[in-house]
Order: C-alpha cells, then sequence, then structure tokens
C-alpha cells in the first residue's frame, strides 16, 4: 500500500498564553508539535503497512521549522517526508493548503489511500482533510474510529456520527479522517529516531508541484481573519464554599433552584 | 453575476427534519432580515415528510427547495456535495450556513471546493457588515483561547457551518407562507463511490452529548470506574446525557464517544454539570458555548470554576449523595 499522511505542526495550545491587551497568542517559549490529532492517522498508517507492507509519506506544508514534525513521524514508522515551504504559501486558508497539498499529493500518483487527523487543534477546521479529496476528485469519509477491511479495490470503515456508527465500504484510492478512538499512537523508537535524523528531507515551492500562483497564500485564499478578540474568560458564577453538612445542603438546594430558574427541571 | 439570498443547508434522518435545521432557520432569518433578501432552505432527502417541509416555512424560511432521489436517502458524501455545489451553481445565492454537524462539517468543505469560495467552521456568532453585505463570521479557535472574527470579501457565496445548539429555533408561526419546490438534478452527479452497509446505533442511549439539552460530565476527581455511576444516576434523573474528561475516557471509566473537550467533541447544552474535572483548556474549549455551567470541584483554584455560573467547592462524594437523593424526591 503507498499510503500518504498529510500532518500540521501546531503550537503546544495546552499552556499557551494570551496577551491580554491585544488578545494574541505569546508566542514567545510556545514549543511546536505535530498536531496531536495527526498522531492517530500516522499510527494508522504504520499499522497498515505493518500488516500489508508498502511505503509512506508525510506531507507537511509550513514554516522550515515543520521539519520537525515530519522527521518525528519518520520516527514513528512514516519512511519519506515533504516539505511545502514557501513564501508563496504564507496565509493559505483551508482553500489554498487543501489546494497545494492536493498538488504535491498528485506528484505520488498512484497512491491507495490518504490518511489524515480529525482537525488541527489549532484551526479548528476539520476542513483540509475533505478539502484536498475534492480537489483529487477521490472519494472521502470523515471521523473514521476504524479501518475493519482492506480489499483490492475498496476498504471497509467505521464511521463515528452523533447517534452511532456508520459502516462504509469506500472505494480505493480514498481518503479518511481519523478520531481518537482508532487507536493508540506509539512513542518513537530508538531506531525511528535515527533514521529521521538522517532522512533528507525535501522542501517543496509552488513550481515543484505545479500550482497556480494565484490559487495559493493569501491571494489564494477567500477567508480573512479581521479581528481576534479575547472570550469572556469568566462568567463571574456564584461559587460557594461549604463548610460543614448544612451550609453543603444549602449549597445543593442552590444548584436544584438554580436548575429549577433556568426551567431544567 | 450576482448573488442573492440567503441559504441554509437542512438535514433529515429518515424523512425527518432534525432539530439543528429548525436552530438553523434562525440563523439565516436573521441575516436575511439584515440583507432584506429571501432565506432558502435545501434538503436533500429521498422521501421528506411534507409536514417536515411545511415546518421549515413555519419556522423562517421563504422557500423550500427539496431533491429527492433513493441515491440521496442518508448523507454520503459525494452525492451530497455535488448536489449543493450544483444548485449553487444554478443560483448564486450569497450566503449558504449548515450545521457543523458531522454531515455539515464533511460536506461543507467539498462543496466551498467544488465552488472555489471561502468557508468558515464551527462558527458561534453571524452577522452583517451593512455597509458591503459581507458576512462577519466568528468561530474560537486555538483551543477556545481567541475568538477569531473572519470574513470572505471578494468571493461568492459565502459560507460557513454553525455551532449546533448555539441559537434556538423559532416558534413555529402557522400564518408564514412560502413555496416548496422540488428539483431534479443531473442523475450523474448522484453517484457515489462509498456504499453505506449498516448503520450501528449506540447502544448507551446517554452517548449523544452534542444533541443532548443536558450533560453531566464526570473526570478524574471520581477516583475509581465504580464511581462514575454516580455521573449516569445524576444524568438519568435529568434526562441527560454523560459526558467524560479525556483522562475518564483514558482510564476506560467511559467511551470515547462521551468525551468532551479538544480531541472529543464540542457540547452547547443548556445546562453542562463539571464533576470532579478540573478544567483543562481542552475540556474547556469544548464546553465554552454551554448556556449554563456548574462545577463541583474540591479545588478551589480549579479552572472549571473560571466558566461555571454556578460552583460548589467541595468533596464530590459529598455533595454527590445529596444532590441525588434531592433530585430523586423531585421526580416523585
Amino acid at each position: 500500500m503507498k499510503i500518504i499522511v498529510p500532518i500540521k505542526q501546531v503550537p503546544e495550545t495546552s499552556n499557551v498564553s494570551m496577551d491580554p491587551e491585544t488578545g494574541t497568542m505569546i508566542r514567545d517559549g510556545v514549543e511546536s508539535i505535530i498536531n496531536p490529532l495527526d498522531l492517530y492517522a500516522i499510527e494508522e498508517a504504520v499499522n497498515l503497512k505493518e500488516e500489508h507492507g508498502g511505503e509512506i509519506l508525510v506531507i507537511s506544508m509550513g514554516p522550515a521549522k515543520a521539519e520537525m514534525a515530519i522527521r518525528e513521524a519518520i520516527s514513528m514508522g512514516c519512511d519519506d517526508g515533504i516539505l511545502l515551504s514557501n513564501k508563496e504559501f504564507a496565509g493559505s486558508d483551508t482553500l489554498a493548503t487543501s489546494y497545494a497539498l492536493s498538488q504535491a499529493i498528485k506528484k505520488f500518483n498512484p497512491y491507495d489511500l490518504i490518511i489524515c487527523g480529525e482537525r488541527a487543534t489549532d484551526g479548528d477546521t476539520g476542513q483540509v482533510g475533505p478539502g484536498i479529496a475534492a480537489w483529487l476528485d477521490i472519494p472521502f469519509t470523515t471521523y473514521v474510529s476504524n479501518i475493519k477491511e482492506v480489499n483490492e479495490n475498496s476498504m471497509i470503515v467505521q464511521r463515528m456520527v452523533e447517534t452511532g456508527y456508520e459502516i462504509l465500504e469506500i472505494e480505493t484510492p480514498c481518503l479518511l479522517t481519523v478520531i481518537k478512538e482508532i487507536n493508540y499512537p506509539r512513542l518513537p523508537s530508538m531506531r525511528g529516531k535515527l533514521l529521521a535524523k538522517k532522512k533528507e528531507i525535501k522542501t517543496w515551492g509552488p513550481d515543484d508541484i505545479g500550482a497556480k500562483k494565484d490559487y495559493l497564500g493569501l491571494e489564494g485564499s477567500p477567508t480573512r481573519v479581521v479581528k481576534i478578540s479575547k472570550p469572556k474568560v469568566s462568567r463571574g458564577g456564584e461559587i460557594l464554599m461549604p463548610k460543614n453538612e448544612s451550609e453543603l445542603d444549602k449549597a445543593v438546594d442552590g444548584l436544584i433552584e438554580y436548575l429549577q430558574k433556568k426551567e431544567i427541571i | 453575476m450576482s448573488y442573492k439570498d440567503v441559504w441554509v443547508l437542512s438535514e433529515q434522518e429518515d424523512g425527518k427534519i432534525k432539530l439543528v435545521s429548525y436552530e438553523l432557520l434562525t440563523r439565516g432569518r436573521f441575516l436575511a432580515d439584515k440583507r432584506n433578501v429571501k432565506l432558502v432552505a435545501i434538503i436533500l432527502g429521498k422521501s421528506i415528510d411534507k409536514e417536515g417541509l411545511q415546518e421549515l416555512i413555519y419556522r423562517g424560511a421563504n422557500k423550500v427547495i427539496v431533491i429527492e432521489d433513493t441515491s440521496l436517502e442518508y448523507f454520503l458524501p459525494e452525492p451530497y456535495a455535488n448536489t449543493v455545489a450544483s444548485l449553487i451553481q444554478k443560483y448564486n445565492p450569497e450566503i449558504i450556513i449548515a450545521s457543523a454537524t458531522t454531515t455539515g462539517r464533511t460536506v461543507m468543505p467539498a462543496v466551498a471546493i467544488k465552488c472555489i469560495t471561502g468557508l468558515t467552521a464551527d462558527c458561534t456568532d453571524l452577522d452583517i457588515e451593512e455597509e458591503t453585505g459581507n458576512l462577519i463570521q466568528t468561530r474560537p479557535a486555538i483551543g477556545g483561547n481567541i475568538l477569531a472574527t473572519i470574513m470572505t470579501p471578494k468571493y461568492r457565496p459565502q459560507m460557513a457551518t454553525v455551532r449546533p445548539h448555539s441559537n434556538k429555533p423559532l416558534v413555529p408561526d402557522n400564518s408564514r407562507t412560502g413555496d416548496i419546490i422540488y428539483e431534479k438534478v443531473d442523475k450523474s452527479i448522484l453517484k457515489s463511490r462509498i456504499k453505506k452497509l449498516d448503520f450501528k446505533i449506540n447502544q448507551e442511549e446517554d452517548a449523544n452529548i452534542q444533541d443532548a439539552d443536558v450533560v453531566i460530565s464526570g473526570g478524574k476527581g471520581l477516583k475509581k470506574e465504580e464511581n462514575f455511576q454516580m455521573i449516569r444516576n445524576i444524568a438519568a434523573l435529568l434526562d441527560g446525557a454523560v459526558g467524560a474528561s479525556r483522562e475518564a475516557v483514558d482510564l476506560k471509566w467511559a467511551t470515547y464517544p462521551h468525551q468532551v473537550g479538544l480531541s472529543g467533541k464540542t457540547v452547547s447544552p443548556k445546562f453542562y454539570m463539571a464533576v470532579g474535572i478540573s478544567g483543562s483548556v481542552q475540556h474547556l474549549a469544548g464546553i465554552k458555548t454551554a448556556e449554563n455551567i456548574v462545577a463541583i470541584n474540591s479545588d478551589p483554584e480549579a479552572q472549571i470554576f473560571q466558566v461555571a455560573d454556578y460552583g460548589i467547592v467541595a468533596d464530590l462524594f459529598e455533595v454527590l449523595p445529596v444532590l441525588t437523593k434531592k433530585l430523586e424526591a423531585l421526580k416523585q
């Protein structure tokens, strides 16, 4: 199987701090990591390779340092990596990003499968995966929680929706976005880390992928971020600290009154 | 080319219109009124309940466009995206919004590519910039740490998905009138390279945390798996769904469909209660648009109290039995 895994490098958002004046993120000292939800895509690709043989190509678009994310993916078991990095790509929204990635993926035709994380934890859109599939005109599905069968020209997958799970048969080549439930991502092995360190990661620009320039970067991006603001942090709620049993009883009565006032009961 | 009207993409299941679609009409009505244009509901299916279609009018639409075909019975990305894109190309709406459900968040990115336009995901607020008619799209990003306001100034249609349950449906007004039009699309665009073989309903009735009005969530503070049953009991008493923090899911006290937060689901219920959850940035990102939040935690410094409308700083093992008893008494 030839599998392609598009990944994104994101800021470690769990301890992100915001500038209260400007409402922007303080990037100093913020570590860059592989989008945590991409780890499930990488792991699934490696599992499939271990079971069916084949090779895995990791592809990412971002600044030069995004090479680190590609090396980390290689240390987990991916074979090769390509970084799309050029000032012409800067400022891309999901339309331009999915276009650039799809152009690069075309260079690796024929492939069997593209696996993406459900969404990136910074932008949180989940639009790039389906976008790539639409540009490539290949079948796709989202929220995949299990790959049940891999056949000659199709796969059977399980997709999580609000009320349960769909079982789908999808023709290959196809694109899947996967969710956390699908596996437990492994840690990089020592051998993997050594391989990743030595690997040459190619950096490609617009000409390498035959991209139309007006489809790239800020120019090729229909959406504009016009304002960043800080969400209301505190709701200023009533916080009770009962000191004894009767105060606790009152606090619970207060909760029941609250539920009644809000017409929840 | 001139672009006109606001469209909402409605959803159905077994021919019945989903509640989220009525909520979406409220958003659409607001935008259409601001633009002084028609609100059109688009609905795809096989055989859609006639009363439901009429209710789309009663709840805000001026017009309903229905496309019925056996290949549209349930959601499949290709026929759905192709059909919506072909309607857009035929009628040129200025705005099209969909619910940020698993369906909306799957079909809309493909439609946006087919129409080469912008799409903003999971908006919590939509408005119109009066001078330009631009759609002002506001959404949380970077784990809910910021609110980004996004516009699509030079491309049409402007597309957005809207967080489910972030607003209420309008009360049906039976005096409202509008046309219900059945359209046909070219058969060739209804082909699907995906087949649905089966559907397994989640047997855990309390797992649908995204559609529930009430979500009661438990975290690490519950200490062990058996104690998680206390959360389920309270959820049952309030007819709610059961949520869980990432830690609780990782410890297998609850299955993944219950997970709330950045690597789980975003929920916007009317009432959210966090029990024994400290409130990591990732967890808070998943609950910030809940209407009412109550927290129970023994640590007064827990982040969860920052977003709570009502909080009790106490040992949950002392609070929950009292709460359960009082709720049971009220039920009788």
